[in-house]
């Protein structure tokens, strides 16, 4: 089937993004009353393209099948030719399936969430476009089409986020999205000129001359720039901004935390599936220019300790976080700083396999979390519930599978074997033991807090017991849940040490099952530690909450004893108090002179250039009045007088008119025969 | 004076006298008898140049007379006719009441 579809496949392709695209255009007309059928399209959509794109990763499943790249010219200016292309490989076939799979759950479950929601159809027609612009970001071979499709994923997160917009705090999160991934955005938009400059290329693979190929790589390479870095490193540090700003790196963060004020499926879709992977598969794209440096360069150094540092700066905060979104948030920014620290340290496929598995996990956990506060009537706040145990078992079961996943449970979930895969990366990365000693703290952190979050939440008991009367959720949202449920610990099989499947398949290699993968490098002993981290993480967590109190007004166990550094972390350690003070705080004062400015010179300004031009139409309205309506009102008044006196002759008598015709006829008879005597 | 000059006269006498009536009756009734006093006048003429003209062994004169007669027939009946819609519009044949045409 395989060799069947291939000729058809670039034709195909394009349908992959397109349809999701094209169901969000036709929801955009649909009248708000129709929601009912948007979901049913949007759904149907997706539907296809999944399949399409499960067909597209089943055509390069087997191993050594190289890229199949096509390209189109898109527009000609001079001798530059702008060339557009989708590109399928491992990587993008094993993104668009992920990404349409994980999408078609959350659209589902979106489904039954939404069901009151009064904008609806607008609802599932923002997500198609969503889905669509993350579709066509992962399949591009252009790094132009790439950037457009990541602008229009920053235009849906914005809408989506802002989608409760008559909450004042809803459309200050969606700007705040919108501007701080504008941030990398503008980077990522230099470092693609600059790219272009040098290579005259922006298609990846072009059989030959694309820019990931070792032509423009060497040219790349070769030329020096100011401060003695080459034009990748230059070029990749750009690029490595705008993933940082688009994966909700430190310090370009702050947003993603508060993107939560997104309805959850939003949520799920953002941290899961779109927005966020798309930094994250940019690195992985651009790798052969980041990777031109060695594998201590600047541009991979930079990545990897970044990546550190978000992971560990997010899971420390997230200690301290109440609200059950906003702890899912942290974490989704401490494992997309684990996901940098493995491409920084050479672990594409261990990045790409976390990030796949993440998708499944965390997109299970806000979908359970969403359950949760769908079955808490919207309370949000982790100190007020307890012992959800009871009322909601299937939730429970998801939660606590997205749970393990996440903190990396030995042996059976897939996040146990992507974190080892990064851990081990880091660790044999010959740039240092930073990163992999900051990823591994991050690890047990991990374990930590969502050990807290879950044992706050489902068991004990119920703190606020009056205020609301938790239920389970309907079916439509637990089946998702059981589907990613699923994902999530199958997915654990391609990605063992045992077995190396995906990690051979990217690299286009065939893999071989071999038992003494964990004999040789110390790769037991690693695998032993992240047992360690994760086991000590967890019994510390039931040690200091097993016994939480039963009043939701009790301080954390933890707070008393980090004292201030509690109340550092709960406040995310001042970044937002920082932008406050130190950018926003600046442009205010810059916008308020502007203002000023405009007020007193322009606005003026602005009055005199009218008083002007009211003078010099008064005098064009008088000229046209009096000049030019006077004289041709005058001109027909004196014809119509004229022609009056003249019409008075018409009678309408035929006798009358005989009498001058008589007359005339005589006349003219003797003026005949007067004539014709004179010749 | 020849019996051609004679009835050149009559029929120009005749012509004037139609004519007259037809510029000066205000009755569409009497204008129609002016009209057919005209025509008749005319047909006169012809049988006066056939009779007293060069000899014409094919009767030109008479059968043109006979169609003026036959025309004359239908004039009047179309006349009439139309003189009594008028009347039925207006109830008056008065010629100078009908002058809705005036400018």
């Amino acid at each position: 089937m395989a060799e069947a579809l291939t000729p058809h496949l670039s034709a195909l392709l394009w349908w992959v993004p397109l349809l999701p695209l094209m169901a969000g255009g036709i929801i955009a007309f649909l009248p708000d009353a129709r929601g009912r059928i948007a979901s049913k399209l949007a759904i149907g959509a997706l539907f296809v393209s999944c399949l399409l794109a499960i067909g597209a990763l089943v055509c390069v499943l087997v191993p050594g099948t190289t890229h199949v790249p096509s390209a189109l010219t898109w527009f000609t200016f001079g001798d530059v030719a702008l060339k557009v292309g989708l590109l399928l490989d491992p990587l993008s076939a094993g993104m668009a399936a992920m990404v349409t799979f994980v999408a078609l759950w959350i659209f589902i479950y979106s489904h039954g969430y939404m069901h009151d929601e009064k904008r609806f159809g607008r609802f599932f027609g923002f997500l198609s476009l969503f889905c669509g612009a993350m579709l066509l970001l992962v399949l591009s071979n252009s790094l132009l089409l790439l950037f457009m499709a990541w602008e229009l994923v920053g235009l849906a997160s914005y809408l989506l986020i802002g989608f409760h917009f008559e909450k004042p705090s809803a459309a200050a999160a969606a700007q705040k999205a919108f501007i701080t991934t504008r941030v990398g955005d503008m980077a990522f938009f230099l470092g693609m000129i600059w790219l272009h400059g040098h290579s005259g290329t922006l298609l990846f693979y072009d059989g030959g001359n694309g820019l990931l190929e070792s032509g423009a790589l060497k040219s790349l390479a070769g030329v020096t720039t100011f401060g003695g870095l080459t034009v990748s490193a230059a070029a990749s540090l750009l690029l490595l901004a705008g993933a940082m700003g688009k994966s909700g790196q430190v310090p370009l963060h702050t947003w993603l935390p508060d993107a939560m004020e997104g309805p959850t499926p939003v949520s799920a879709l953002i941290h899961a599936a779109t927005m966020v992977a798309a930094g994250v598969f940019l690195v992985a794209r651009a790798h052969p220019i980041f990777s031109l440096g060695g594998d201590t360069g600047i541009a991979l150094t930079a990545t990897a300790w970044i990546g550190a540092i978000t992971a560990l700066y997010a899971a420390l905060v997230a200690l301290a976080q109440y609200d059950i979104k906003r702890i899912l948030a942290y974490s989704t920014v401490s494992q997309l700083g684990f996901m940098m620290v493995a491409l920084g340290t050479g672990g594409v496929a261990a990045a790409m396999f976390h990030l796949i598995a993440h998708a499944f996990f965390k997109a299970l956990l806000f979908l359970s979390a969403g359950s949760v506060i769908h079955g808490c009537h919207g309370e949000q706040d982790i100190r007020k519930m307890g012992g959800l145990r009871k009322a909601m078992p299937k939730t429970f079961l998801a939660y606590a599978v997205g749970m393990m996943a996440l903190a990396g449970f030995p042996f059976v979930f897939s996040g146990f074997w992507s974190k080892e895969a990064i851990l081990h990366s880091a660790e044999v990365w010959p740039g240092g033991k930073g990163p992999f000693l900051m990823a591994a703290a991050a690890a047990l952190l991990t374990a930590f807090y969502m050990t807290r979050q879950a044992l706050l939440v489902f068991f004990g008991i119920p703190r606020e017991p009056g205020a609301h009367h938790p239920h389970e959720s309907p079916a439509v949202m637990i089946a998702p849940l059981c589907v990613l449920a699923a994902g999530a610990v199958l997915l654990s099989i391609i990605g063992t040490p045992l077995w190396p499947w995906f990690e051979k398949w990217l690299h286009g290699e065939r893999a071989e099952f071999h038992s003494g993968a964990f004999g040789g490098h110390g790769a037991m002993g690693l695998l032993l530690l992240s047992v360690v981290i994760v086991t000590a993480g967890v019994g510390l967590s039931w040690m200091i909450y097993r016994k939480i109190s039963g009043d939701s007004g009790t301080p954390d166990p933890l707070s008393g004893k980090l004292g201030g550094f509690w109340r550092f972390l709960e406040n995310a350690m001042g970044f937002d108090a920082f932008y406050g003070k130190f950018v926003i705080a600046p442009l205010a004062f810059f916008a308020g002179g502007i203002d000023a400015l405009e007020k007193l010179v322009f606005v003026p300004l602005m009055g005199l250039a009218e008083c002007v031009l009211k003078l010099c139409g008064a005098i064009t309205l008088s000229t046209d009045e009096r000049v030019i309506n006077g004289g041709f009102d005058g001109a027909s008044t004196g014809l119509r007088q004229r022609a009056d006196s003249t019409s008075r002759s018409q009678t309408g008598r035929p006798q009358g008119y005989l009498r001058a015709i008589g007359p005339g006829v005589a006349l003219l008879l003797a003026l005949y025969f007067w004539l014709s005597q004179q010749s | 004076m020849t019996p051609l000059a004679l009835l050149l006269t009559l029929s120009s006498a005749l012509f004037t006298l139609g004519l007259f009536a037809v510029l000066t009756r205000r009755n569409a009734i009497l204008v129609l008898v002016g009209i057919e006093l005209m025509l008749n006048a005319a047909n006169i003429n012809f049988i006066a140049f056939w009779r007293y003209g060069p000899p014409d062994p094919e009767l030109a004169g008479p059968v043109f007379v006979l169609f003026s007669i036959a025309i004359a027939a239908a004039e009047a009946a179309v006349g009439l006719a139309i003189i009594l819609m008028v009347f039925r519009h207006t109830r008056s044949t008065d010629l100078n009441k009908l002058d809705s045409l005036h400018g």
